[in-house]
């Protein structure tokens, strides 16, 4: 198996790798501390491209596919978490429309989110409807004299939602029919009858901007509406696996990020007459936390290439996802711990990396709704 | 018009440089950049391209892998590359390199609009050399040191850094200019986009053979042989001992310092 | 008869190109001279400096002071400011003509600009931003013994070689290496400013120079390139990591935080420019802004000159800047473990050691 990069691929990992330390770092503590989403990285990243990675280059994308995603998405979390989840969050939307949309709507949306500048949002999550994606209340009504939809509804923990120029939103247009009465539409900023709601304050990820979505009222053509009437739910376990892939891209990088912090602090630190990297107990948490990395660097590796090369790849995406995650907690706590008092003090990323690295295991389906997908995977065959 | 820019793949000295017994430096185990100052002169082309359309061609010599380096130069938008390879040129001091290039560049052709623009100097030499040599031997005149180029039909304004302030010299095309970094100034980024399509432009390979029978070459003066200046001895500085200790806190002690410091050239 | 520069035997003196910008010599020219002085002794030539420019004749009598037995003066209108292609139009024909074994330009951002012009043209290697210059190999023997960590006990060396030994460093000062030139002439070498001594000025030297007009054939068609003006600039304050000289406070300067930073900066200057860091307690408590802050995540510096006053060290701050390639480190608490670094420490009050280095430094470098 051979899971060599093509040239571009190793340049697009420099280009990440350069952008993320110039670029993102730099403000990274700052944009924490302030719980301010940086307009100016986001117009940064789509000036380059990566806001239009996995889109061809005819909807203004800049081609490339799961794995160039990953590569992205996992340098620049080796920076910045908050930036990284913002770049692969936005994804989610163009992708699901490059899949699900019709020759119109790609011509008309696509080119806003990949190069045009304007962040994308997946809307699914609502106050009780969370793990449990059959839970969603909003609600599209057909308007048969305007040829429109009519949605009403709350949808909570929306990334970018705010922001968001266009928005892939899920509402049900046949509501007994549970998960088989869900659609998608397409939703643009400053439809009427959308607006936002609170913007939420978080443990971590301040730099991303979460918030609550509100419907109105609020008027859709059909013609926004994404894949067929009431096959919704599908396209949103589709994006979701794409996504798990892109969390699990956010823990590897993070992960990998601690470890060299922790390595290089282990040389400098000197206690007892000796740097602490003599010590034994020391080295053994440096073994388990790089073991641990690469298993899940090959594990989100051969998801990516899975996805690239059109095969089925939820139950590795699930599995992925879950391991990247609880490694990023795993690495970063003892990354915070070996540091010590310093790894608990703000002049060092540590205690923000391991803030930023516990959302890895809640969002885009909780570790334990991963252990669901994988069970219901592995033993339902 | 076409702009050559002329850049060389160095290791990063900015981190760990590792040097083998006999003093030599251990080129495989460190990073490769493109050298700043060349990296500077490549954006000043890009801008002069972004305004007028012109060509810009991205120029180096070096072994095969400095292919990379192209290919990134060509990811932020140069148009072509063209690598320079021989065994017969490894070695080669700054008068021999800039023999080579130049006869490159003149190979390649240089017309009534043209520029070469150069970094001021690479970070592993130091020298500063390459640039004028070229200019000297394809007989264009040189503006060196320059922080900011505007051109105007043939007319070329440059802002020419002395230590002590600055000249703007006019100079027409065609000419050579070397480049210096400029922290507000910073190069672009590849893009994507670049990044897809840079395996795709047109990219030229002269070696020894493409070469040889250009007149600029004096195939006795290339090479590790042909080299005018040799390497003698190269050898580590003694490695940083232990610190002193000053005695005492007086004039003393301050005059003890500066006598140190003088004696070591520090001031 | 044609220029063959590979004809050595022809070539004989020493030449220093000596610069002058707006009638006056650089401190370069001195120190050049000074140092070519011992080359040419070594070898037992003459030692010419030649000076280009307009109405500088008078200046020449003043480099005899440091030990060029001649001047040969170049005065031509076109020469008052420099021009790549008149100075070295200019300096090439005469090399050509009187044909020097030597010749030696201050490193400077004229210097580096016409020496590899020069070179180019009169069919020579020429050696960028020496720190180091022998003829004789016994000199050269023991400057390798001094600073090299080479073992030389099986090294054989040609005693009566009399190429000139030039030394430089190479990746950042990692490495030093010594070019020769051993089969064309002149030798060219651009000579890092700074680096060699000034002899005492001799006026019995002085006045023993002899000062030669030479015949300077320029058009003003051999220039190519308008100098349009010339600006003088006071240097700009760079940040800390582009700085060759940090000065940075600590908590040391809390009982006069205003005298503190400012004896900080007049030791700047003292070093001839540099700039004021801090380390984190300066910023977190407002003494400082926050672009002072040396050891910052992220923030390394790797000043050639790094001057920690009243700074403990803290592990980030050491992390920050323990690439200097030279640090001193005052400090009242001389278990501090910033001395554990420091290439020299001084236990003391900042308040009194600072202003006699300040005095010490300023009379160390007035007497070069």
């Amino acid at each position: 198996m051979d899971f060599s990069l093509t040239k571009e691929q190793e340049m697009l990992r420099k280009l990440s790798a350069q952008f993320a330390l110039e670029e993102l770092e730099p403000i990274a503590a700052q944009i924490d501390e302030e719980h301010r989403f940086p307009v100016e990285s986001f117009e940064k990243m789509a000036k380059l491209g990566f806001t239009g990675i996995g889109v061809p280059e005819q909807y203004g994308g800049t081609g490339g596919g799961m794995l160039e995603k990953v590569i992205a998405v996992e340098e620049f979390a080796k920076k910045c978490m908050a930036s990284a989840a913002t770049l692969s969050i936005h994804l989610i939307a163009p992708h699901a429309i490059l899949a699900f949309g019709t020759e119109e709507q790609k011509q008309k949306y696509l080119p806003r989110l990949t190069k045009g500048g304007e962040l994308g949002a997946f809307a699914l999550t609502e106050p009780n409807a969370g793990s449990d994606a059959a839970g969603v209340k909003t609600t599209a009504v057909y308007d048969e004299k305007t040829d429109e939809y009519i949605l009403n509804g709350t949808k909570c923990f929306i990334t970018g939602g705010a922001r968001a120029g266009v928005l892939v939103v899920f509402a049900l247009t046949d509501p007994k029919a549970k998960t088989k009465g869900i659609s998608a539409f397409i939703i643009e900023k400053g439809m009427p009858g959308f607006s936002s709601g609170k913007i939420e304050s978080k443990m971590g990820l301040a730099g991303s901007e979460t918030a609550e979505l509100v419907f109105e009222d609020c008027r859709v053509p059909a013609a926004n509406m994404l894949g067929k009437i009431n096959k919704g739910f599908k396209i949103a376990m589709q994006s979701l696996d794409a996504a798990r892939v892109g969390v699990g891209a956010q823990g590897l990088g993070v992960a990998e990020e601690a470890i060299e912090m922790a390595v290089k602090y282990t040389h400098e630190r000197v206690q007892f007459g000796k740097p602490i990297a003599a010590l034994q107990g020391i080295q053994w948490y440096i073994a388990d936390m790089a073991m641990k990395t690469e298993a899940a660097k090959a594990l989100l590796y051969m998801t990516a290439s899975l996805a690239d090369s059109g095969k089925p790849f939820t139950k590795e995406a699930a599995m992925c996802k879950l391991f990247a995650a609880e490694n990023a907690r795993f690495v970063t706590n003892l990354a915070l711990q070996i540091h010590g008092g310093y790894g608990y003090m703000k002049d060092y990323p540590l205690e923000r990396m391991y803030r930023d690295a516990k959302i890895t295991e809640i969002y885009e389906g909780t570790s334990e709704i991963h252990k669901v997908v994988i069970a219901r995977a592995v033993m339902n065959k | 018009m076409r702009i050559y820019v002329c850049v060389k793949q160095v290791p990063d000295t900015s981190g760990v440089v590792a040097v083998n017994p006999d003093g030599t430096l251990n080129r495989a185990s460190m990073q490769t950049i493109i050298n700043p100052d060349d990296l500077s002169a490549m954006e000043q082309a890009l801008v002069l391209k972004d305004a007028t359309g012109c060509q810009v061609t991205a120029v180096t010599m070096g072994p095969p892998p400095a292919e990379g380096m192209l290919r990134e130069l060509l990811a932020m938008g140069a148009d072509d590359a063209v690598l320079i390879s021989a065994r017969e040129f490894g070695g080669s001091d700054t008068f021999a390199t800039s023999q080579i290039i130049s006869a490159a560049i003149n190979h390649l052709g240089v017309g009534k609009d043209d520029m070469i623009f150069c970094g001021r100097q690479a970070i592993d030499g130091d020298t500063a050399q390459v640039g004028p040599q070229i200019a000297e031997k394809l007989n264009l005149p040189q503006v060196s040191y320059a922080a900011e180029i505007e051109k105007v039909g043939n007319d070329v304004t440059v802002k020419r850094m002395l230590e002590d302030g600055y000249m703007k010299i006019k100079v027409q095309t065609p000419c050579l200019i070397t480049c210096i970094s400029d922290k507000e100034k910073k190069a672009r980024y590849m893009t994507l986009n670049g990044i897809n399509h840079c395996y795709e432009k047109p990219f030229t390979l002269l070696n020894f053979e493409a070469l040889k029978d250009e007149p600029l070459i004096e195939l006795d003066k290339i090479g590790l042989k042909g080299s005018p200046t040799n390497i003698f001895k190269s050898f580590t500085p003694p490695v940083k001992g232990v610190g002193v200790m000053l005695e005492g806190a007086d004039k003393k002690t301050a005059e003890t310092l500066a006598n140190i410091l003088l004696e070591k050239h520090v001031i | 008869m044609a220029f063959n520069s590979a004809d050595i035997s022809a070539f004989k003196d020493i030449w220093v190109f000596c610069e002058q910008r707006n009638g006056v010599l650089m401190n370069t020219d001195f120190e050049l001279v000074s140092e070519a002085r011992k080359l040419a002794n070594e070898r037992g030539s003459k030692l010419v400096g030649v000076l280009l420019g307009h109405n500088v004749e008078g200046l020449a009598k003043q480099l005899g002071g440091y030990g060029a037995d001649k001047v040969l003066v170049c005065d031509h209108p076109e020469l008052e400011v420099y021009t790549t292609d008149a100075y070295a139009k200019v300096l090439c024909d005469a090399a050509m003509e009187l044909k020097p074994e030597v010749i030696l330009l201050g490193a400077s951002n004229i210097g580096r600009d016409l020496g590899p012009r020069c070179a180019a043209r009169l069919n020579t290697g020429l050696t960028a931003d020496c720190t180091h210059l022998d003829i004789d190999m016994n000199n050269y023997v023991d400057f390798l013994e001094k600073s090299s960590t080479l073992d030389l006990s099986n090294t054989k060396f040609d005693m009566e070689d009399t190429n000139l030994k030039m030394t430089r460093p190479a990746f950042g000062g990692h490495l030093m290496a010594t070019i020769i030139c051993p089969r064309f002439r002149p030798c060219m070498s651009t000579v890092r400013p700074g680096v060699m001594k000034k002899a005492p000025f001799s006026q019995e030297m002085s006045d023993k120079c002899v000062v030669e007009k030479y015949d300077v054939k320029l058009a003003k068609d051999d220039i190519k390139t308008q100098v349009l003006d010339v600006v003088k600039e006071a240097k700009k304050m760079v940040d800390l990591i582009g700085a060759d000289v940090i000065v940075s406070v600590g908590r040391g300067i809390g009982k006069d935080i205003k005298k503190g930073i400012e004896l900080a900066e007049q030791l700047t200057e003292a070093f001839g420019g540099g700039v004021v860091g801090g380390s984190r307690v300066t910023i977190d408590s407002g003494w400082l802004s926050a672009d002072h802050q040396v050891g910052q995540t992220g923030k390394t510096v790797h000043p050639k000159v790094y001057v920690a006053l009243g700074i403990s060290g803290a592990i980030q701050h050491k992390a920050g800047m323990q690439d200097s390639e030279l640090i001193i480190a005052v400090n009242k608490d001389e278990t501090a473990p910033i001395f554990e670094i420091a290439d020299y420490g001084i236990t003391g009050d900042l308040f009194k050691v600072v202003p006699l280095m300040i005095e010490a430094l300023n009379e160390a470098r007035a007497s070069k």
